[in-house]
């Protein structure tokens, strides 16, 4: 690591003006992070460390929505009874990040915030539609995801809260990366109250975490895993690493996929 | 008293006590006065020339106290890392030995190899002024693939512009070519034995600490045999001798092998302590032990098996590429021959064999023995192409092998070994029993039922432990004698202090090697204290690896018990007023046979320290022996492994739902102790053969450089293991009867989980996948399988 400011701070508002100082980063469970700095591969001068801020923090249930503080843990999502009422796929995506350690410290909001093309919450938030609400405004998921650790939050902008609207059904089916355990390709797959059905896809795509229409199309007017089927799910466009190939994780799309539907019917 | 049975029961590890309370005592966990610390600034690129490294600002920042480089090095005169063991190729040429430099002079030869040093005030002070050292290298082609290394025109050293380190071969080629040219059906396999890292928990690290007063150094070391370091470091690198330098080796995190070897940085820190007349600490991350850790395996092979009308063997062909990596290690020339070749017979009557070795120079970090160390990679190798036989003369795995078991023993292998004894039905039928065997087949419907794919592995290893008659390891080219020491030190009031040569990194000596003195003298386990990894306190060792700490260890110690019991017997003789030869020593007693007179254990250490009624004309007070006890031939253990497994043939995803072992240890002193180590050296096999791969692109960059890419396994990835310790057949030359189990878990069952996949997928053709058996390999396996049988 190289030396820094640590700034703790215990609400919102001063997070938010620390985080204005050059070379200022916000620090949530520093589950990806610390490790950074640690490989000297990031010299904030400033952390601006979220955890004290306990409006950051806890589950809501709002009507048709289930909100989630963008400074709550993996662990607190996967043992929320609201989560589990509301969006089971939830509580199977963050009861398998990691191990406990990880899942104690993590945060949403830092998942989001980073966007590993291998992480899991993006997908969720992508097939539920969530909104991601900060500081300064409310961002649709559909807009967030920029690519490959990019989003569309500007520098100091916090993450304070992720809004889920609450589908019909969900499951997250991850297939996990020998090594990391991460995403290799996982499925959250959400059927949503208008009907219709959505697919996110992490660990796959070239570009990150990403929706496959065909299979929303094929699955909206036919929910079953023989439609899946009958979709071609294009290798063009997958990653390609030593633990798959593109031809691989385009198999395990449609794989994941017929799996998350079994686990709904 | 002593409990009854010592021998054979489960004591309790007593070095838990302080392991599981975080009290352990590592390297890294001392500091010394007035210490400082090192960073390493290690190359980026796999081959390069050094054009230079200029330290002139680094030299400057805060807190540096000095930086070396490779220059320094040379100018002290420093001599480089020493090979231990030569071999002799099949001209009988000596092996090519380029200089193993501490700091990189001229090129850089692997992505790790340490370019300089800075030792400031603090760890961070070193780090900081590391990035300020102005490096200017020229890239070179890098020599990644071995199989192409002799003809790419780049030599990673001038000596070996082919880059080969030797060519070696063992055994009958003629005899075997003609059993080739009468076999009724030969069975031919190409494979790679996947590269690994060590990982052992604990990482490497080193303090240098030299005493002006004294002119005397000391070095702390993360080591499996500290006078082994001694050794070498002293007298080949930096002519300090021995009584001028003190290795001491407190508790270890895990070795596996990769703490066998003398490395550059232990070198350093003893020599730049002089320097600056401090002492120098030297701790490695994880990332660094990647890139710096001698790494394991790494062979690419073609194997040719010949076998008769009936399937009997006739003949057995290895060619073999064995990856040496940039330098030589400490061991690593006779991993691939002597500890591989040799183990080609298996627990097989193969009457004819022939093993040829290509060591090769590659710009990757250095290889060397590594859990198991070349019998993993013979047991894979034979255990693979007898399934691959059975496959295709359609005959039953097991019965194929019991077709070809040794039965009679002492047994001349054509390799050069001679097997003690040995019995291959016993755990073949054993592991059949245990695994349910003739229930498979109901098994493997069931799980089709649910569309899995269900395999069975099966593979019967033999291995050579207890390394080794110095003689005979003399003539094969290693450098130092391999017996081991041990020093009983009888103290005053009858407790016993152990000096032993052996090294426990995680094996649990301490509770062992005092449940053989307990035995011995029939004193309670806890009066007994043993003490390794110093070289100022044990006599001398030779360390631990090849499982032969008890089987060499272990016998050193009974030698010197024998030598105390000898004395104490004249000194009982004295007490008693009888002859020394009616003396009897059973049950922590000295007693006159046939009579109720009898001295304690105790009573007479005291008389030994307290001498007014002693036969002081006859023998000198005290009761401390010493033995060293050189082996008379390795010892064989063996036994049989059944892998079975799931498929998912839609994801590749291989699940081990059942591995059970049986196997023959000869005695066992600690059966708990041995459970143990086969359950580590099964997950390590394990995870060799279904998630491990040192991987490296082709510009010589480690792509499975963290665990974000380097699969290691976890307790989720394994099933719960059924392992049995057969009733054995003890070893029939050493005291004990024993033969080692540290490695077995590890030789035994990478073949028994590929045979297991292989035979879940043999309905698509496959005959085999290379190691590691991951999701993607499996998967694309399948898709070529069917497109194959599709084009048929
Ligand atoms: C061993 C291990 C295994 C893991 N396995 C998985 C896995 O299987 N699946 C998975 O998805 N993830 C996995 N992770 C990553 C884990 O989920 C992290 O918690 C997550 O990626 C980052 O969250 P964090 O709170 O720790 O963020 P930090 O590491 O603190 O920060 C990450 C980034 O987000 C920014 N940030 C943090 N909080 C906010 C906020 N509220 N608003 C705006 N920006 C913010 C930081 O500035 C930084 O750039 C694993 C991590 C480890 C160490």
């Amino acid at each position: 690591m190289y030396n820094f400011e640590f700034n703790r701070p215990t609400d919102l508002s001063a997070a938010v003006d620390a985080l204005r100082g050059d070379g200022a980063q916000a620090l949530g469970g520093g589950q990806t992070l610390i490790p950074v700095l640690k490989q000297r591969l990031a010299a904030p001068t400033t952390l601006v460390d979220l955890t004290g801020i306990e409006s950051l923090k806890g589950i809501r249930r709002m009507g048709d929505m289930l909100v989630i503080g963008g400074g709550t843990t993996h662990g607190a999502v996967a043992a929320s009874g609201d989560v589990a009422a509301a969006i089971p796929g939830l509580v199977e995506l963050a009861s398998k990040i990691g191990d406990p350690q990880v899942r104690n410290r993590g945060t949403i909001g830092g998942s989001l915030a980073n966007n590993d093309p291998a992480a899991c919450y993006p997908a969720a938030a992508l097939a539920l539609g969530a909104t991601i609400e900060t500081n300064q405004r409310k961002i649709e998921a559909d807009d967030f995801f920029q690519g490959l650790y990019a989003t569309s939050l500007e520098e100091g902008e916090v993450i304070t809260a992720v809004h889920f609207p609450i589908p019909t059904a969900s499951t997250y089916q991850k297939f996990e990366q020998p090594a990391s355990r991460f995403s290799l390709t996982s499925i959250f797959l959400a059927k949503m109250s208008d009907g219709s059905v959505r697919v996110g896809v992490t660990g796959a795509g070239a570009d990150g975490v990403f929706r496959h229409e065909g299979l929303e199309q094929a699955l909206g007017s036919n929910f079953s895993a023989s439609a899946v089927d009958g979709v071609s799910v294009a290798a063009e466009g997958m990653s390609n690493d030593l633990h798959g190939t593109p031809e691989y994780r385009a198999n395990l799309v449609k794989v994941m996929t017929k799996r998350a539907v079994e686990a709904l019917s | 008293m002593a409990k009854d049975n010592v021998m054979g029961s489960s004591s309790k590890r007593r070095e838990d006590v302080r392991f599981l309370k975080g009290r352990g005592r590592y390297t890294d966990d001392m500091n010394r006065p007035g210490q400082t610390y090192a960073y390493i600034l290690r190359s980026w690129s796999a081959h390069a020339t050094l054009n230079s490294v200029d330290t002139a600002a680094a030299s400057e920042a805060e807190g540096v106290i000095r930086v070396f480089t490779g220059k320094d090095i040379e100018e002290a005169g420093l001599g480089g890392v020493p090979c231990g063991w030569e071999i002799t190729d099949k001209n009988g040429d000596p092996m090519k030995e380029p200089a193993h430099p501490i700091l990189a002079t001229g090129k850089v030869r692997h992505v790790g190899d340490p370019i300089a040093v800075v030792v400031a005030e603090t760890y961070q002070q070193a780090r900081d002024a590391a990035e300020m050292i102005d490096i200017d290298m020229t890239d070179l082609p890098a020599v990644v693939d071995m199989r192409t290394a002799e003809t790419l025109g780049t030599g990673v050293h001038d000596e070996a512009p082919d880059n080969l380190c030797y060519d070696w071969e063992l055994g009958d080629a003629a005899a075997t070519d003609a059993a080739f040219a009468s076999a009724a059906h030969v069975t031919t396999l190409e494979f790679i034995n996947n590269r690994l890292v060590a990982n052992p928990m604990e990482p490497r690290c080193a303090i240098g600490d030299y005493d002006q007063d004294a002119d005397h150094y000391t070095l702390y070391t993360t080591s499996q045999n500290p006078h082994v370091i001694r050794l070498l470091m002293g007298a080949f690198v930096l002519s300090i001798p021995e009584h001028k330098l003190r290795v001491y080796a407190p508790d270890v995190g895990g070795g596996f092998g990769t703490k066998i070897f003398h490395y550059a940085e232990e070198a350093f820190v003893t020599w730049a302590s002089a320097q600056i007349k401090r002492p120098v600490k030297w701790t490695s991350d994880r990332s660094e032990a990647f890139i710096s850790d001698a790494h394991g395996r790494d062979h690419v092979t073609k194997a040719e098996l010949a076998l008769d009308a009936e399937g009997k063997f006739l003949a057995l062909r290895a060619d073999t590429r064995a990856n040496m990596g940039a330098y030589l290690s400490t061991f690593a020339p006779c991993v691939p021959t002597w500890l591989h070749g040799t183990l080609l017979a298996g627990q097989y009557a193969t009457p004819a064999v022939h093993c040829r070795v290509r060591a090769m120079f590659t710009n990757t970090v250095p290889v060397d023995a590594y859990r198991g160390a070349g019998r993993p990679e013979a047991t894979y190798l034979l255990e693979r192409i007898i399934n691959k036989a059975a496959q295709e003369l359609g005959m039953d795995q097991a019965e194929l092998r019991r077709k070809n078991f040794i039965r009679s023993f002492p047994y001349d292998t054509p390799v050069a070994l001679q097997y003690d004894t040995g019995d291959y039905d016993a755990t073949l039928d054993a592991v059949l029993k245990m695994a349910d065997y003739d229930g498979f087949a109901a098994r493997k419907a069931e799980s089709a039922s649910r569309g899995k794919l269900r395999g069975i592995g099966l593979s019967c290893y033999i291995e050579a432990c207890g390394i080794a008659p110095s003689s005979l390891v003399g003539a094969l080219g290693a450098r130092a004698g391999l017996y081991e020491a041990a020093t009983i030190r009888v103290n005053p009031t009858g407790s016993v202090t152990v000096m032993t040569g052996s090294h426990s990194h995680g094996q649990g000596h301490e509770t062992t090697f005092a449940q053989v003195v307990s035995d011995a003298l029939g004193i309670p386990e806890d009066q007994i204290e043993i003490v390794h990894g110093d070289t100022d306190k044990i006599p001398f060792g030779m360390g631990t690896y090849g499982s032969r700490s008890l089987a060499v260890g272990g016998s050193a110690i009974v030698k010197a018990v024998d030598k105390v019991v000898a004395k104490g017997k004249k000194i009982a003789a004295h007490l008693l007023e009888a002859a020394e030869s009616d003396i009897v020593f059973e049950d922590g007693q000295y007693k006159v046979a046939g009579t109720d007179k009898a001295k304690a254990f105790a009573e007479v250490s005291l008389a030994a320290y307290v001498p007014h009624n002693y036969p002081i004309e006859e023998i000198e007070p005290g009761l401390e022996e010493t033995a060293f006890y050189d082996p008379k031939n390795f010892t064989y253990p063996a036994g049989s492994y059944l892998c079975e497994v799931e498929v998912d043939p839609q994801t590749g995803k291989v699940e081990i739902v059942a591995l059970s072992a049986s196997d023959d240890f000869g005695n066992v002193v600690n059966p708990m102790i041995v459970e143990g180590q086969v359950h580590g050296g099964l997950a390590q096999g394990l995870g060799q053969a279904m998630l491990e791969n040192a991987a490296y692109d082709e510009h010589g960059q480690l792509v499975a450089g963290s665990y974000m890419d380097y699969a290691m396994p976890l307790a989720v990835d394994l099933p719960s293991f059924n392992v049995e310790t057969a009733e054995g057949t003890p070893c029939t030359h050493n005291p004990l009867g024993v033969k080692g189990c540290g490695e077995a878990g590890a030789i035994g069952s990478p073949p028994a989980l590929v045979n297991a996949v292989v035979n879940a997928l043999q309905d698509h053709g496959i005959d085999h996948i290379d190691m590691p058996l991951s999701p993607l390999r499996v998967w694309t396996a399948i898709q070529n399988a069917s497109v194959k049988q599709a084009a048929e």
